[in-house]
């Protein structure tokens, strides 16, 4: 057991992963011999060579097409792309192949791979890098989306994904990378993914968040029981898609009450389609609407005005008090 | 300072063996056996004539849109003709010929045609990927399969196809680049046909030839005549064993012509001349070929008509399937059914349970009458109160 941070943490499970199976590959830009610029991959390159820790052009539709090449043929390559905000230039090749590469050849072939994005703003960073944009990737069919809270599960989650025969789009929020350092097990240990995680239980209102949203929630839910005593009981989903709906429901019916955060903008964003589950599953036991505290509607503001924009607990508590008081 | 050469002058070769006047350079005449010889022919003659067939299906409806090949006949099995089975071919979306060569069966190309994805399904040991349509997107993923097989030690060369149109896309050079750096075992092999629907050759790229591309990301290419089987054979094999000698990618660009429509959808007519037309089937490489045998003296009898009657075999067994399962749309999306597919999974097993004609056919119902959904959604009537918090309003009051 070693208290890691998210990137040590993150490394480990590339290490151990690589270490037990040698159709594990990295690749990407600068996660070579630089290690990747937030340092992810130190050392893989010194461990395991150049023809396994793939230092690539500069190009991510190369990146995640020649993943595709080795995913089909059998090879299980953990890609980075440097920053979300460039996966557009990928994007084609994740949503036309590497999702459906399964379905097109009915079986024969998977695309069994996992490429890791850093995303998300509060690092005051310039526009393509402190975009949060998980809802592309969740809404595809054939993807899963995993985004996980602290050290601890994106070790466990990451070596889940590398694991899992279909492919994860695995974001890491950047605000949590040196956030916080957490007792990480030093033997391999994976988390299913699909399974939200009630990080917090509460019988008066439930509030669903992810990545590094949860630290905000958790923020909000002591200062909301200082000043009222209720108890909100935080649901962190860790995986977007597939939702586990059956944990946000059964919170829910308990609590009756829900709010959502999410740092993506709001409109088709995955507090719409939260809510939405939310509506199928636990209408009649709703006491109040359910809440939605995003980004709003709006292309990147520019991190000078990013704290005004990407929820924040007085927010997140302002949105939690009126669904009590509803 | 001044200025310096650092760089070569590159040179772009062309590879012709036998002209459309069927004059042959029998120096450069590549050593193949009489019955390959015949059976590559064969292969050509069940691409043409598989093609007319499909068009026909086309034009009555019985399969939906295809990208017809008649014209590259010889840019496909030439090329095709030098991989092993153990070799791995990445197509786009008009490599018919190619891939019957590659072992695809004729009924799994209609079923595929007629919207059932069971016909995009490679057999178990097939080294082949499905067809692929966005454009060029499949040559990246040519790269990656020839950089796993490098990784794993197994010496299988990858070929991919693509067209002009293709060379404009950003994949094309990014998988050019990743080869060239890569240095992979793999063959570019493009089908220059002159038109990526109505855009002529020359308002698609200014360079002169596809083949000098190569030569900027570091690796060799020829241009050859891709009507002429012999060259596009001779260029391949030599391609095939470099690579396999892991001396890296070669491109081919295949100079040839698309004789029909782009795909069932589009007419031709409207953006090129007849003469242009007429002046390429003067070149049409089965007849070239065919003349070429024929003085070797190895044309069979009856071909054409053992051709069409396997290829009436297959149309009949792929008629004789029945019409989908609606519930296996659900099978393959993931490894396993993931919950919410799985509810969803349920809720149409349930639809169809209640209603089994609802089940929809290969061809699509037609649509219900405007009007007849959503009626049910009456708004409330004026003057009614709306309800109190907590009260449920009944839907019929």
């Amino acid at each position: 057991m070693a208290k890691l941070n998210m990137v040590k943490a993150l490394n480990l499970a590339l290490l151990q992963e690589m270490e037990r199976d040698p159709d594990v590959l990295v690749i990407g830009e600068d996660v070579g011999v630089d290690g990747g610029v937030f340092r992810v991959t130190e050392d893989l390159h010194r461990k395991f060579g150049g023809t396994r820790v793939v230092d690539s052009p500069l190009a991510e539709a190369g990146i995640i097409g020649a993943s595709v090449g080795m995913a089909l043929y059998g090879l299980k390559p953990v890609c980075e792309i440097q920053f979300s905000g460039f996966a557009f230039q990928c994007f084609h090749q994740i949503e036309n192949h590497v999702a459906r590469y399964r379905m097109r050849s009915q079986g024969r072939f998977g695309c069994q791979m996992v490429v890791r994005m850093p995303y998300g703003g509060g690092v005051r960073a310039l526009e393509h890098h402190s975009e949060s944009e998980e809802q592309f990737y969740a809404h595809v069919p054939g993807l899963k989306m995993v985004i996980p809270s602290g050290p601890r599960n994106a070790r466990a989650l990451l070596a889940a994904a590398i694991r899992d025969p279909d492919p994860v789009i695995f974001f890491e929020a950047k605000a949590l990378y040196h956030a916080a350092k957490e007792d990480v097990p030093d033997e391999i240990e994976t988390m299913e993914i699909g399974r939200a995680r009630v990080d917090r239980p509460g019988a008066d209102l439930t509030l669903i968040a992810y990545g590094a949203m949860v630290r905000v929630a958790r923020e909000a839910a002591e200062q909301l029981h200082a000043e009222s005593g209720a108890e909100v009981e935080i649901v962190d989903l860790l995986t977007i898609s597939p939702l586990d709906r059956e944990t946000v429901a059964a919170s829910v019916r308990k609590t009756g009450r829900a709010v959502v955060v999410h740092e993506a903008p709001r409109s088709f964003g995955p507090g719409a389609e939260i809510a939405a589950s939310i509506m199928e599953s636990a209408f009649l036991s709703l006491e109040a609407p359910v809440r939605r505290v995003t980004a709003n509607d709006l292309p990147f503001v520019g991190f000078a005005r990013e704290r005004a924009n990407v929820p924040d607990v007085p927010r997140v508590l302002a949105a939690c008090r009126e669904t009590l008081a509803f | 300072m001044p200025r310096t050469q650092i760089e070569p002058q590159f040179i772009v070769e062309h590879l012709s063996i036998l002209d459309s006047d069927g004059n042959l350079d029998s120096a450069l005449e590549p050593p193949i056996a009489p019955d390959e010889l015949k059976r590559l022919h064969r292969a050509m003659l069940l691409g043409r004539r598989f093609d007319e067939r499909m068009l026909r299906l086309q034009r009555q409806g019985r399969i939906g849109t295809f990208a017809p090949i008649k014209g590259q006949e010889a840019a496909q099995i030439g090329s095709v003709a030098a991989l092993r089975r153990t070799d791995w071919m990445v197509p786009s979306f008009r490599e018919t010929a190619s891939m019957l060569w590659r072992g695809w069966t004729m009924e799994k190309l209609l079923l595929f045609f007629a919207g059932y994805l069971e016909g995009g399904q490679p057999a178990p040991e097939q080294r082949d990927l499905p067809i692929c349509i966005p454009v060029a997107t499949q040559l990246p993923h040519a790269v990656g399969l020839a950089y796993a097989a490098q990784y794993r030690g197994d010496d299988a060369v990858v070929m991919a196809y693509c067209g002009d149109g293709a060379t404009s896309e950003g994949d094309f050079h990014e998988a050019m680049n990743f080869a060239g750096v890569w240095h992979v075992p793999m063959v570019f092999l493009i089908q220059n046909n002159q038109w990526a629907i109505s855009i002529p050759f020359k308002k698609q790229t200014h360079s002169r030839t596809i083949a000098q591309k190569a030569l900027a990301y570091g690796f060799p290419a020829l241009q050859v005549d891709g009507n002429d089987l012999l060259a596009v054979y001779a260029a391949t094999r030599e391609a095939v064993e470099r690579a396999r000698r892991g001396e890296g990618p070669t491109l081919i660009e295949c100079v040839t012509y698309r004789l029909g429509v782009h795909t069932t959808s589009d007419d031709p007519t409207k953006y090129r001349s007849t003469e242009e037309v007429q002046a390429w089937e003067r070149k049409d490489p089965l007849t070239r070929f065919g003349a070429y045998l024929q003085k070797r003296n190895l044309l069979a009898a009856g071909l054409e008509e053992e051709v069409d009657a396997e290829i009436a075999r297959a149309v009949a067994a792929f008629e004789a399937i029945g019409p989908p399962d609606p519930l296996a749309m659900f099978d393959h999306a993931y490894a396993k059914r993931t919950a919410p597919l799985e509810g969803q999974r349920a809720e149409m097993q349930a639809r169809l349970a209640r209603a089994p004609d609802a089940a929809p056919g290969p061809v699509a119902p037609a649509p219900p009458a405007a009007g007849a959904e959503g009626a049910a959604g009456t708004a409330p009537s004026e003057g009614q109160s709306p309800p109190m918090r907590g009260q449920r309003r009944p839907w019929r009051s």
